[in-house]
């Protein structure tokens, strides 16, 4: 099961996060701070998956982005591995401009993804509909 | 008034969005709190207009403040406010704000049930999308009660997009309300064969969730699985059934046998990384579970390890890390298959990655033997000599250290080996892990007694040569090992060559420099020393020796009881005063030895970390009970109970206390200096003593790094290696001396069948190098036997440890016997309120196929069968369907039909004996309907409530429940679930509820805590028959 997403600039802001179980808010900085620390001082050739406490981290960089994903021990990690990748590929075919200024956007395309923590969705066309849909009710 | 608006929209327009806000945060670094406060004022103002845009606005940038950390819960109710827009590009702003911020204690959650409720059911498919999006973030124990009925219904949605989510979200309603498990699931079931592989996707994971923690209740399902996994070409999709198989086989043996060979098709045939390791990992969890007498398993195992190999080898370090984590998987029950790649992985050892260089480490804990325990701990012992970081090499450490003791001791032929490696890792610096080398030395010497004469001449080494150790002593970690050492010494002083020399080297001045708790060892034992020394002049008269050893004492001593510890000091003047009372008796030749050495006599035993909870409650004790009467109230919060004993691991809190302390301390003696810098009345040290303390300018001084190929010797100190050189000659000697014997067996046995040559060394062929005795942990006696106690009592999912395949207490159930059983259940249909559906689920009782099976149903003057256009009132409903003998399938039947009723209904079919004999059954039986099946779940405000209460218009009715002995908010539960009410209103001792039927009727109903419900209803049949429901309902339990 996935626990939580980060994305995280180089700087190690977070610039988007999505927990599929509660943690309370003052734990979610420490808890960020730490996991972000674990990934962005590893190098580029070391592997992906880092143990922290009770939870696995999935991280992978996209220039400047770093997209964290924390799991259970019993999840997959190469299929979390692929699921950000697939993640990066839909933001990339949505959006032209910078994603940053559009983070309810994002999180709409991530709610189509993972829902309960479970992969729902890895099909590009179906979980930009409601996206699309969204838009042209927009326009109207 | 006009003008205000009309100035108010315009201010409007000059709002910041989500997007001015991010950028306007970008823009301030350097004041960002302060920027952010004035933002949030900016959206307090915002909140308190009435145009919902403007409030929508302010909730989306609070959002995303909520995400940098900052706490927004004041704005709940503005939340729910913009949940409950009309307008969806409002309310999923609102709800997307409310999946964030909200969690269980938030309060306005308890006001959306009724939003929610109406936004499942929204014509619009991205209403309902949205809200359960949001309820799966904050779904509440209340939320799940009050709304499982009306999600499990959108699990049987017309469109896909909401089946998947439906299905997904039911694995939080479950953990949140596990009542609803039983009902939902054979509906949950059903999905797994849904057209849509996206709700088939959905179950599959919601079930692998499910079964993962309570496998043995969804055993059932395998043949289903088994399908799913051979037919499906999704690989997300393979991935969770390949887990979920992986959870079940250890319950059933035989479904693993079954799943070697589609597994390792999948291996040899995909081409997906992650698919391919799953399979690897659930063979290997397979042939775990399966017992060892499965011979011809083998060549899984050889195909997973070389797969694993192929993994390890690729450049991908993802792919790298992933092998070697499998790898340790296989090594619990097949370490032969993985020891044959050993090579490889002492290999990884060196890997530019640090996870990785751990999994190998974890890797080699399985893999040593009697055989090969000294060559890996050398090689260890080489990468913690070249490890960089002391994390790393802190973790060699204690790997070595696992490594050797696992299973008591088990692979260690030579404990003098053991000990001259525990020696040398003495000499790392700055470890932490100073007490762990120091209670492996303890453990040692006290159980291994054959060892004891080697260990404490070690020890004494150690003590004499303690300044290489605590010569650093701002990380004196490892300064830890001589608590061991002095204690070792102490005890088994017996052993020691010349205790005066040892005695000496634990009273040095320099003693005084280590902390307090080892300076309390170093004390008591210098006196068990001093016991030793006395029994060994034992019998000489004037023995000058003796007395020579009061003195030093009595001369060292006075320095510990000066000491700041409290320990140390009281230790100190005990002794010392025992030491000069001694003395004089020396001085008048008297005889001391004996009674000396009474002091420490006796021998101190392991005791087993379980032996104080095994001890017995001898009879009559009632631990219970109180001795004195309990004290008052008011006394009991003043006084807090103080722990009896001391904690556990006194170091532990110590060592962590004078982190923060040294911490404090550096501050404070900077703010010393500064202070000392400034004063022109202070005289500061003179600059060659100052090079000493001064710790600025240390970094700059460059280090030059001496490689040293002979690694530094501490005098007397054996060196591991010669050991392992020794070991490898005794036991080639041994072996020849085997060999000798054997062949003069050989020869005395010739003419008999010739025997093959021994071959390889087994484990067993290797003696240890010392009679070893390894004194057991002590017990007491009488102990009871092993209890384990493991289990968390609060993990949410052992509530859901629900036995599915037992009868549904709430579906009706009919039984032909040997033939078929029939479970049905029916629910009010919320896209035509005229009609229920019944859903109906058939299992194969019997050993044949069952075939062309076909309802008839009568039609009553309340209820008719919807049939298919066209067709007569009279025709029969055919079923879709075949069932192989052992399965069950689920039918649905739309039924319409107004009132309490009982339809009945004939099933022909065929019974396939053979291909050729079939036998045709007609078995009659009768649906009932409830009336509470045509009751719908109906939200009702409590104003509106009053005013139908009102009205007048409701007869009413009574009814008492007779030993109902359950919390009033499980009764409150089961009359929603049951009976599709929902709580209007809860007071404090009575609850209102209020449900419809499809007609229209309303039915109200008042619930007290003294059981008694109080209804009122438009139509009094209705009303008599939903309370004698109830009635029966809680009859049941």
């Amino acid at each position: 099961m996935i626990k939580f997403l980060l994305m995280v600039n180089k700087q190690g802001q977070t610039r988007l996060s999505k927990y599929y179980e509660q943690v309370e808010l003052g734990k979610r900085a420490a808890l960020e701070a730490d996991v972000v620390r674990g990934c962005l001082a590893r190098r580029k050739e070391e592997c992906s998956f880092v143990e922290y406490k009770d939870y696995k981290l999935v991280y992978r960089q996209y220039a400047a982005l770093f997209i964290v994903v924390g799991i259970t021990e019993n999840e997959n990690e190469l299929s979390i591995y692929e699921l950000v990748h697939n993640f990066v590929e839909v933001l990339d075919k949505y959006f032209s401009r910078v994603i940053m200024f559009n983070l309810d956007k994002v999180h709409i395309i991530l709610d189509e993804m993972i829902l309960n923590g479970h992969i729902v969705e890895t099909n590009k066309n179906r979980i930009l509909a409601p996206l699309l849909a969204l838009d042209k009710m927009a326009e109207s | 008034m006009a003008l205000k608006i009309v100035k108010g929209s315009i201010d409007r327009m000059f709002d910041k969005n989500l997007q001015d806000l991010v950028r306007g945060i970008r823009n301030h670094k350097d004041d960002e709190a302060k920027y952010i406060s004035t933002c949030i004022d900016e959206i307090k103002q915002e909140l308190k207009q009435d145009n919902i845009a403007v409030k929508a606005n302010a909730v989306c940038k609070l959002t995303y403040l909520q995400m940098l950390g900052y706490d927004v819960s004041w704005a709940a109710f503005n939340i729910v406010e913009v949940m409950s827009s009309s307008k969806f590009t409002y309310k999923r702003i609102g709800y997307l704000a409310a999946s964030q911020c909200f969690h269980e204690g938030t309060d306005v959650i308890m006001l959306t049930t009724n939003q929610i409720r109406k936004d499942l059911s929204s014509p619009n498919q991205y209403d309902t999308g949205v809200a359960l999006t949001g309820l799966s973030c904050f779904v509440t124990p209340d939320l799940a009660r009050d709304l499982a009925n009306d999600i499990m219904t959108l699990m049987s949605h017309t469109k896909p997009y909401i089946r998947k989510k439906a299905v997904l979200i039911m694995y939080k309603v479950f953990l949140k309300y596990p009542e609803s498990l039983r009902p939902a699931f054979p509906r949950l079931k059903e999905k797994l064969e849904d057209p849509d592989p996206g709700v088939q996707s959905a179950a599959v994971n919601v079930i692998c969730e499910l079964a993962r923690r309570n496998p043995k209740n969804y055993l059932s399902l395998a043949p289903l699985f088994f399908k799913l996994m051979t037919s499906s070409t999704n690989n997300w999709v393979l991935i969770k059934i390949i887990k979920l198989f992986g959870a079940l086989t250890p319950l059933e043996p035989r479904l693993g046998k079954k799943l070697i060979e589609p597994l390792t098709n999948l291996i040899h045939s995909t081409s997906a990384m992650s698919l391919l390791y799953e399979c690897v990992n659930t063979v290997i969890a397979v042939l775990i579970s399966l017992s060892s007498g499965m011979p011809n398993h083998s060549a899984s195992i050889q195909l997973c390890v070389q797969k694993l190999r192929i993994l390890i080898e690729d450049s991908d370090q993802n792919l790298k890390y992933l092998g070697l984590l499998a790898m340790s998987k296989i090594l619990k029950t097949h370490p032969k298959s993985v020891q044959s790649h050993k090579d490889l992985i002492l290999q990884c050892l060196d890997d530019k990655d640090e996870s990785i260089r751990l999994r190998a480490l974890d890797l080699l804990y399985g893999m040593v033997s009697k055989k090969n325990l000294m060559e890996i701990v050398k090689k260890l012992m080489l990468h913690v000599d070249k490890a960089e970081g002391t994390t790393y090499r802190d973790e060699l450490l204690t790997k070595i250290i696992d490594i050797c003791s696992q299973s008591n001791f088990q692979y260690i032929t030579n404990f003098e080996w053991y000990i001259s490696i525990l020696v040398e890792l003495t000499r790392l610096e700055g470890t932490r892990h100073g007490h762990l080398i120091a209670s492996q030395m303890l453990d040692v010497a006290i159980r291994v007694k054959a060892i004891r004469g080697f260990a404490v001449a070690q020890m004494a080494t150690l003590l004499d040569n303690a300044h290489l150790l605590t010569g650093n002593t701002q990380r004196n970690g490892i300064c830890e090992v001589l608590y061991a050492a002095a204690w070792i010494c102490g005890e088994f002083s017996e052993h020691l060559e010349d205790p005066m020399q040892t005695l000496e080297a634990m009273l040095r001045p320099k003693v005084a420099t280590l902390p307090g708790h080892i300076q309390a060892v170093y004390v008591q034992n210098a006196a068990k020393l001093f016991a030793t020394v006395l029994r060994k002049h034992d019998g000489e008269t004037e023995s000058q020796a003796a007395q020579e050893t009061s003195q030093l004492l009595i001369d060292r001593l006075p320095l510990f009881v000066q000491s700041a510890n409290l320990e140390v000091q009281e230790r100190a003047s005990c002794i010392l005063q025992l030491v000069k009372y001694i003395q004089k008796l020396q001085q008048k030749n008297v005889e001391v030895a004996e009674e000396v050495t009474a002091l420490f006599a006796g021998e101190l035993n392991p005791v087993a970390p379980k032996a104080q909870k095994k001890v017995p409650i001898p009879e009559g004790l009632d631990l219970d009970a109180w001795i004195n009467e309990p004290p008052s109230e008011s006394e009991s919060e003043d006084e807090k109970p103080k722990a009896v004993f001391a904690k556990e691991e006194p170091k532990h809190s110590r060592s962590r206390h004078t982190e923060v302390d040294e911490k404090e301390l550096a501050r404070r003696r900077e703010v010393r200096k500064q202070e000392q810098a400034n004063n022109p009345f202070y005289i500061k040290a003179s600059p060659s003593s100052q090079k000493v303390y001064d710790a600025p300018g240390v970094e700059h001084i460059p280090v030059v790094q001496i490689d040293l190929s002979v690694p530094l010797k501490v005098p007397g100190m054996p060196m591991s290696d010669q050991y392992l050189k020794l070991e490898v000659e005794r036991r080639q000697k041994e072996k020849a001396e085997r060999k000798k014997k054997e062949k003069k067996k050989k020869r005395e046995k010739r003419g008999k069948e010739r025997k093959a040559d021994s071959g390889p060394e087994s484990e067993e062929d290797i003696t240890p190098a010392h009679q070893v005795d390894i004194v057991t942990e002590e017990m007491p006696e009488n102990a009871l036997p092993s209890d384990d106690d493991d289990k968390d009592p609060n993990d949410p999912h052992k509530a859901l440890d629900i036995d599915l395949d037992k009868y549904v207490p709430y579906c009706r159930h009919l039984q032909f016997i040997h033939v078929l059983h029939i479970v049905y259940d029916i629910q009010g249909n919320h896209q035509d309120e005229s009609k229920v559906v019944v859903s109906v689920i058939f299992e194969n009782k019997s050993d044949s196929f069952l075939k062309s099976m076909e309802f008839n149903v009568l039609d009553s003057l309340n209820s008719k069968l919807q049939r298919p256009e066209g067709a007569g009132a009279h025709d029969s409903l055919t079923v879709p369907f075949q069932l192989p003998p052992g399965q069950d399938t689920h039918a649905f039947l739309f039924v319409s039909s107004v009132s309490v009723s009982i339809v009945a209904v004939c099933i022909d079919c065929f019974l396939m004996q053979s291909d050729e004999s079939s036998t045709h059954e007609k078995l009659d039986f009768k649906l009932h309907f409830t009336c509470t099946s045509y009751l719908i779940t109906t939200p009702c405000y409590s104003d509106a409530y009053a005013k139908l209460l009102e009205s007048g218009d409701l007869k009413g009715s009574s009814l008492r429940l007779e030993g109902i002995n359950m919390p009033f908010h499980h009764l409150l539960a089961r009359i929603c679930f049951h009976h599709h009410f929902s709580v209007v209103e809860r007071i404090d001792s009575c609850a209102s509820m209020y449900s419809r039927s499809i007609q229209g009727h309303h039915v109200c109903l008042l619930v007290k805590t003294t059981v008694s419900i109080d209804a009122k209803c438009d139509e009094p049949s209705l009303l008599g028959n939903v309370l004698d429901e109830i009635k029966q309902t809680f009859s049941k339990c």
